[in-house]
């Protein structure tokens, strides 16, 4: 089951005052893949925050799969939007990578055989099946990263946000984040600056700046927008054109 | 990833022998029980602690653990150990010759004291510390009905060590790196600020883990992961060496 995610017009400023999202707006269908682009302090992890109410909106709101964000169904908008943190340390908090799958569903109040299961299932569907007993200290930072991963999938999200999963990964471990995300056959957000991995896994794309949605198109089309890109402080890497890479 | 040298669970030593074996629970309450046993043993009783040793290094020798090993964990107990030493020395009231050194009797049978029942205490927890890992000792607390939050808050604290250690000695680094080198106490700017600075980093870190806790269903009470339950023999098991221990205590006790 996977639903679609709907901002409408969305407001927040820092307590300090300055403005980070100015009337977003974003809709994304059931199942598809849309890579939020943005150079650093563009609002791209405040927006990500606000995909599963954990900061609430001055005004504007969100829906996932028609379900408003508000106090009531904070429960079921956190069991059905799976965030994974840019920073996988901040998300593997358990003694053991088995204790931190878990943590998630057991909070959905799973136990004994269902969650072992919940938990075995996350855990091969991001390629580590038999990794449970490891200490996450004990992980490269890949493994770490797709065990993050499996901590939201073991709740069995409808949409699935990722905040720079590519930070510091060396190429063999991006592409096996890529392999893993492209076989979930869920709603996802991937947000980066990273723009070959836009590329590569989300045929859409929109760019955020300053707060406010500037572009929304395919990605191959808006990578190949040199003028939009600049105007957004976002770079290609050197030698990389984005017209030669066949998907 | 590096520098996981200093972290907790290098205490465990990897095996799979009787010992290793026993449900975690089991260990920390015969530990326990065992260091009071030893405790409770009046000092003057040589015998009896002589017995509990014996019954400790038996325990050593079935789990396998290298004597090279033992002796460096057990470094710890160092300066406890000098501060028993300097009981006789400094101790009041009447002297015997000891070698040609006056000492005080009475401080003679405290650093005794002091020696014989830290080395064994230690030597229990090395015991368990070598035998179970650390998610393991976690889950055998919470077992034993400790606060779900305490048990939470000591796994945090195992957990981050590591990731904190960590940003320290690249902090360290990058600091020495510019050519800081502290020698001084009125040098200590550069590192008190680093100290500062990492305690920031840390509550930050607090911040966002609580984030990722809050997003994935957290209500404010830890959920119970695990539902395993050893077999009552296993339990009865390790109940055999912590109930050596009490028979010791008490038979020192009765003479």
């Amino acid at each position: 089951m996977t639903a679609g995610l709907r901002v409408r017009d969305l407001r927040y400023a820092y307590p300090d005052g300055r403005r980070a999202l100015d009337g977003v707006d974003l809709v994304v269908e059931p199942g598809e893949r849309v890579a939020v682009l943005g150079p650093n302090g563009a609002g791209k992890t405040t927006l990500v925050l606000h995909l599963n109410g954990t900061l609430r909106a001055e005004s504007g709101t969100v829906a996932i799969g028609g379900v408003l964000i508000e106090k009531a169904t904070l429960k079921e908008i956190r069991r059905r939007v799976g965030l994974v943190f840019q920073d996988p340390d901040d998300q593997l908090f358990m003694p053991t990578v088995y204790d931190d799958v878990a943590f998630g569903p057991a909070n959905l109040g799973l136990r004994h055989a269902a969650l072992t299961e919940r938990v075995d299932a996350a855990l091969a569907a991001v390629g580590l099946p038999g990794l449970g007993d490891r200490a996450p200290h004990h992980l490269s930072l890949g493994q770490k990263r797709r065990a993050a991963v499996a901590t939201v999938l073991a709740m069995e999200p409808d949409v699935l946000v990722l905040d720079e999963p590519t930070a510091n990964l060396d190429p063999a471990a991006r592409r096996e984040l890529a392999t893993v995300l492209t076989t979930l056959d869920l709603t996802t957000l991937v947000v980066t600056h990273d723009l070959p991995y836009a590329l590569e896994l989300c045929p859409r794309s929109v760019i955020l700046a300053e707060g406010r949605m500037v572009a929304d198109g395919p990605t191959r089309d808006l990578l190949a927008d040199t003028a939009l890109l600049a105007a957004h402080r976002l770079e290609l890497p050197f030698g990389f054109d984005p017209s030669t890479v066949r998907s | 990833m590096s520098g996981g040298h200093t972290h907790a669970s290098g205490l465990h030593h990897a095996g799979d022998t009787a010992v290793h074996r026993l449900p975690a629970e089991a260990k920390v309450a015969a530990t326990v029980v065992a260091v009071l046993a030893v405790v409770a043993t009046p000092r003057d009783q040589v015998g009896a602690f002589v017995a509990h040793a014996v019954v400790l290094l038996l325990v050593v020798a079935a789990m396998r653990l290298p004597p090279p090993a033992l002796l460096r964990r057990m470094r710890i107990e160092v300066p406890f150990l000098a501060f028993a030493v300097l009981l006789p020395v400094l101790g009041r009231g009447p002297r015997v010759d000891v070698l040609g050194v006056s000492l005080s009797h009475e401080g003679l049978w405290a650093g005794w004291n002091i020696a014989a029942k830290g080395t064994l205490g230690v030597l229990a927890a090395i015991i368990l510390s070598s035998s179970t890992p650390v998610a393991e000792l976690l889950r055998g607390v919470e077992r034993l009905k400790a606060p779900r939050v305490m048990v939470a808050i000591t796994g945090f604290m195992i957990r981050y060590l590591d990731v904190v250690v960590g940003e320290a000695s690249r902090m360290r680094i990058a600091r020495v790196s510019r050519g800081d080198d502290p020698r001084w106490i009125w040098q200590a700017r550069a590192t008190a600020a680093t100290g500062g600075t990492l305690f920031v980093r840390s509550y930050e870190r607090g911040e966002r883990v609580h984030l990722a806790m809050l997003a994935r269903g957290y209500e404010g009470s830890m959920p119970e992961v695990h539902h395993h339950h050893a077999a009552p023999r296993a339990h009865l098991l390790a109940a055999v060496v912590p109930a050596v221990h009490v028979a010791i205590a008490v038979a020192a006790l009765l003479r």
